[in-house]
Order: C-alpha cells, then structure tokens, then sequence
C-alpha cells in the first residue's frame, strides 16, 4: 500500500525552492543545509502550512498538492506528524491534552488510554497532568514528538527537533529517537543544520543550499564522496585542492592525478579523462600522520609533507594547518589527538609528514563555484 | 442616591458588553490573523472613538440617528418611536464608542498567540472551530477579559456621547454619570458625592479583578 513521499518544489520567491526528495516508509531523511537554505519551508510545503507555486507532493499514492493540476489538501486533512523547532504546544494544556487534541477522530474514552500509552512510549509516564511550562526542555519535546505521533501520522516531521535543549539532553534523545524510529513504519524527514546529527540518525541524506537539492544519497557516501566542490563545502569537507588527472590503472583500480609535483594514487574514477583538471577533496579520516621517531604503517601510501604553520588546541584534539609546498598556496588541515601531538613532538614550525589515503581521495569536476553553471539535481 | 440611573448605567454597560463581545472576537480575531492593505486605515478608523472629544462623536451620532437620517427613519418607522433620546439609540451609541475599547486588547490578546501554535493545531487535525474553541480563546483570555472590564467601565463612565445623543430622560437615559452632574448643577454634593463613590468602587473593583485574573493565569502558565 505504502510507496512512501515524494516531494517535487520550485518557486522563483519569495523564498526560492527547486527540490525533489522521496522518502520510503520507514526511512530516516535528514535535509542538511546553511541556515536559510529552505530546509524549514520543505517540511512546512510538505505539511501544507507553505503554498509553492509549482510542484506537486504526494503521500503513498494520494496526491496532496499539485501546482499544475490545482489540487491542495489541506493541513488537517493531511494527517501529518509534525514537530516544531520550539515544540509549539499548547501552553494552556496538560501534556495529556496536549496529546489527546490531536486524536479528535476517536471516542473521549479511547482517546485517553490511547494518549496514556503514547506518553509512556516516550517514557513520561506520570508526567501526563503537568502543563509544558513546568517540563523540561527534553521532557517538553518529548510531549511534542508524542503528540505528532498521537494521529499516526502517514509522515513524521522534525524541524531541528534537538536544538532547543542541553548537550547532555540531546545526546540522551538522540538514543531515545534512534530506538523509536524502529517502531515506525511512516517515512520521517529530519531537519538539521548539524552534520553529526544526521549521519548518526538518518538513513539517506540530502543536501540543501539556498533552496536547492544538490545531492541526496547515503550519509557517509554523500559527506566523502559528494559531486560537487559545492557540496564539498556544505557538508564541511576542508580538504579541497585542485589537480590533473595522470592516468587510470584498471588493473590495481588506481587513478593517478598529479597534485603540485606529487603523484597521488586515487580509488580508480576512470568518468574523469586523462589530462583533465579536476577537483579532488579527501576526508579527515584519510588523513594518517606519519610517526616522526620511526616509520609507521601505510607510509608509503601517498607520502606528503610540509610545515604546521598553524596549531590550534580544541580540547582533545589538536588542529593544524600544514603548509605543503609553499605557504601561498591553501594548506592541508589535520585534526590529531592532543597525545599524539605532543609524542611527536608538534608544534608551529616543525615539518610532518602525512599520507593521503588512496581510498578517499575523492574526483570532482573542476571548481564550478567560479561559473555559475546550475548542478544537476541528483 | 439615584438608583434608577445606577440601575440604567449597570444595564448599558451590560448590554454594551453582551453585543461587543462576539464582535470583538471576530474583528479581533481576524485583524491578529490577516494582512491586508489598508490594514492600517481600518485599524484608524476603529481606534477613532479614542481621541474624539466625546461632544464631536456625540454630534456625529446624533445626526446620523436622528429623524432626518436613513437610519433614524427606519428605526422609526418599524417601532413608531423616535431613536434618539431613547434607550436603543443610547445603546448603539455606546457600542460604537467603545469599539476601541473592546476591540484592541483582544487583537493584543490573539496576536500574542505563536503563529506555530495554530500551524500546530491544524496538523494535529484541529477544526477551525476546535482551534478557536480549545486553544486560541483561552490563550487570548486576558485580552478578551481585559476588553470586557474596560467596555464595562467605561460605558459607567460616559458622560459627553451620552448627553449628546440620550439627554437626560429619567428611566430611560439617565445615567449615573448625568445624574452626579445634575446632583452638582443642583448643589447637591453630597448626593453627588455619594453617587461618585459608588461609581468609583465599582470602577475600582472590576479592573482590580480583571487584573488579578489576569496576572494570575500569566503565573500559571509561564511557571
């Protein structure tokens, strides 16, 4: 029965959109994006709180809005679940009646057990008569995520649903959320601007910039492996230089590029022709710092080196800014653990030698940032 | 003591507030929820009644329900009486100069709503109806409560707009207000003296409950 949503968006303004997702039952969508980036305004188009001007949405086969047919279904019609930045509930209302609101359909008696029973799915059992002003920050998204859940909903939104509350609060709900989402059989569309948050709980990312889908895909896949240097950018990849393409080996599965008068052996990507200028990026992941006293392992695995002209503690670990081959040119950024740097005796000035994993360097088409060519819309 | 005008001015203001209350809802309602052009005019105009010397509203409404109106002479026509002087025309007339009064707290109230707390309540299946009933109306209370207690008091306190337009007919137009200063222009201050207390106290303990009420539910609600 169940096909799950598929959503189609464009508009010119007032707030540009020009988005396509789909989002299976079941599955965890995160929408990663800048603030401002329309993430917020998908999920209210989705909702039917936000018009577009062309487009159309539809919910397991039941069309909900179409732009060029004139089909509009409106909000309370559409049965979504949806959980507000600041949780929107109703102030006035007991977190039982806050839930029990949104059963309307069923008899008062039923709709007190049913609320009774969601409440304690989100572990707020006993807690049912307090109004939200005398909840916690968690205890008060919990009232919000019972209450979307309240109408099973035929899609589950969350905007931003664990900004509003403490780390220590968060880390907790994260788990809570994770678990419950085994339980849920509806598609769900995660909001975030947070990077972290979105690999650890959504199944498939998608990537938004000023109104715009660049890339949806798997999370790790999308986060090192994006298409374009734009994406690059949005999901935080710092690492991001130009190169030539040398050659292929289909035979180790190796591409060649040469990168200011190193030869770098790349996971093979024979789409990119020899003698190509590309982009190539690489996560922090790839990135291994050799030992300074003795040769550690994968050494001779693209072998760089070059001056820390930068060392920035932050906490645990340290960040450096490694100048290779000249300090004109953009600098290779490293975090390492702060022990690591002080065994090797790190500091400002001193030379390190770092291998660039072949696996993760990652081709893309050269920087397209410069020519204002639109990205295709994966 | 004059307690027939006491008695009038009590039911003026009771009627007063019986037919500006679903209005003010309405109108109240609607100017928090919709943008328009010329919102800002119609908002004037409402607000009006506040900086009007009480004689200049007086004079527009007397002539606008007097006999040689369309309106005076409907009214006329249909109950065989004149509305002027009467108790109906003293009525319109109050309605109207207490627009303001009842009509912008409310809009204060129902604008203090967060828009994403009726996004809320249509997603989770609300009627319009439902959301006016169970969320927008008791989160606006204080408003709707405040535009009350002011209509009241100050219908009670009337006194330019309803010379104008009432006179001073016993029974039927006199009101509290009209009868301290006839007591005065008659050298009777004690009279009029003990009339102003009355009306002073009833004044004085509307709005302290209506305040009461109102910082009481702000506690309950924001802890």
């Amino acid at each position: 029965m169940a096909d799950g949503i598929r959503i189609r968006l464009q508009q010119s303004g007032p707030i540009p959109l020009d988005a396509t997702l789909d989002c299976a039952p079941g599955e965890v969508l995160a929408l990663v994006g800048p603030s401002g980036s329309g993430k917020t305004s998908i999920l209210r188009a989705i909702a039917g709180l936000l018009r577009a001007r062309h487009g159309a949405i539809h919910c397991n086969g039941d069309c909900w809005f179409d732009g060029e047919a004139h089909v509009w279904v409106e909000t309370r019609k559409r049965r979504v679940g949806y959980v507000f930045q600041n949780y929107a509930l109703f102030p006035h209302l007991s977190a039982l009646h806050n839930v029990m609101e949104a059963m309307l359909e069923l008899p008062v008696a039923e709709r007190e057990r049913r609320a009774r029973d969601v409440l304690a799915r989100v572990r707020l059992a006993g807690l049912e008569h307090r109004v939200p002003a005398t909840l916690s920050g968690g205890q008060q998204q919990r009232v919000a995520v019972a209450r979307a859940l309240a109408r099973e909903p035929r899609v589950l939104l969350l905007d931003e649903p664990f900004s509003a509350v403490d780390r220590a609060t968060r880390q907790r709900l994260y788990r809570e959320l994770a678990e419950l989402r085994r339980e849920l059989a509806m598609p769900v569309i995660l909001v975030t601007h947070d990077l972290d948050e979105a690999m650890m709980l959504a199944d498939r990312i998608s990537v938004l910039h000023q109104g715009r889908t660049l890339q949806s895909g798997d999370p790790y896949a999308v986060m090192t492996r994006p298409d374009t240097v734009e994406v690059a950018q949005l999901v935080g990849l710092r690492n991001v230089f130009r190169a030539g393409v040398v050659g292929h080996d289909t035979e180790r599965k190796v591409t060649t590029i040469e990168w200011r008068g190193h030869r770098l052996e790349a996971r093979l990507q024979p789409e990119f022709k020899v003698g190509q200028q590309v982009t190539w990026a690489i996560p922090p992941g790839h990135l291994v710092l050799h030992r300074r006293d003795r040769p550690s392992r994968g050494e001779r695995e693209n072998p760089v080196s070059g001056m820390v002209i930068e060392y920035l503690p932050m906490g645990e670990n340290v960040a450096l800014t490694v100048a290779v081959n000249g300090t004109e040119r953009p600098p290779l950024f490293l975090t390492v653990p702060v022990h690591t740097a002080r065994r090797n005796g790190i500091t400002q000035g001193v030379e390190i030698s770092v291998s660039l994993l072949a696996e993760g360097i990652h081709l893309m088409p050269a920087d397209e940032s410069r020519t204002p060519a639109k990205p295709e819309v994966k | 003591m004059d307690w027939t005008a006491l008695n009038l001015s009590l039911k003026l203001a009771a009627c007063t507030v019986l037919i500006l209350l679903p209005l003010g809802i309405w109108a109240g309602h609607a100017l928090a929820a919709h943008h328009f052009r010329g919102k800002a005019w119609v908002e004037a105009l409402l607000a009006l009644p506040l900086v009007l010397p009480p004689t200049v509203l007086g004079y527009y409404l007397l002539v606008m329900m007097g006999g040689a109106s369309p309106i005076g002479q409907f009214y006329e026509s249909v109950f065989g009486r004149p509305l002027v002087f009467s108790f109906e025309g003293l009525l319109l007339a109050s309605v109207i100069f207490n627009i303001p009064f009842a009509i912008q707290p409310m809009q204060r109230g129902f604008e203090a709503i967060a828009p994403e707390v009726r996004d809320a309540a249509a997603c989770s299946g609300l009627s319009r109806w439902r959301t006016l009933w169970r969320i927008e109306l008791p989160l606006a209370w204080p408003g709707i409560l405040s535009a009350v207690v002011l209509t009241f008091a100050h219908t009670l306190g009337e006194f330019g707009v309803v010379l104008m337009v009432g006179g001073s007919i016993p029974g039927e137009t006199k009101t509290i207000a009209i009868a301290i200063y006839d007591r005065v222009q008659a050298f009777d201050t004690a009279g009029a003296g003990v009339m102003s207390a009355a009306l002073l106290l009833i004044s004085l303990i509307a709005i302290g409950a209506a305040y009461f009420t109102t910082s009481r539910i702000r506690t309950r609600r924001h802890g």
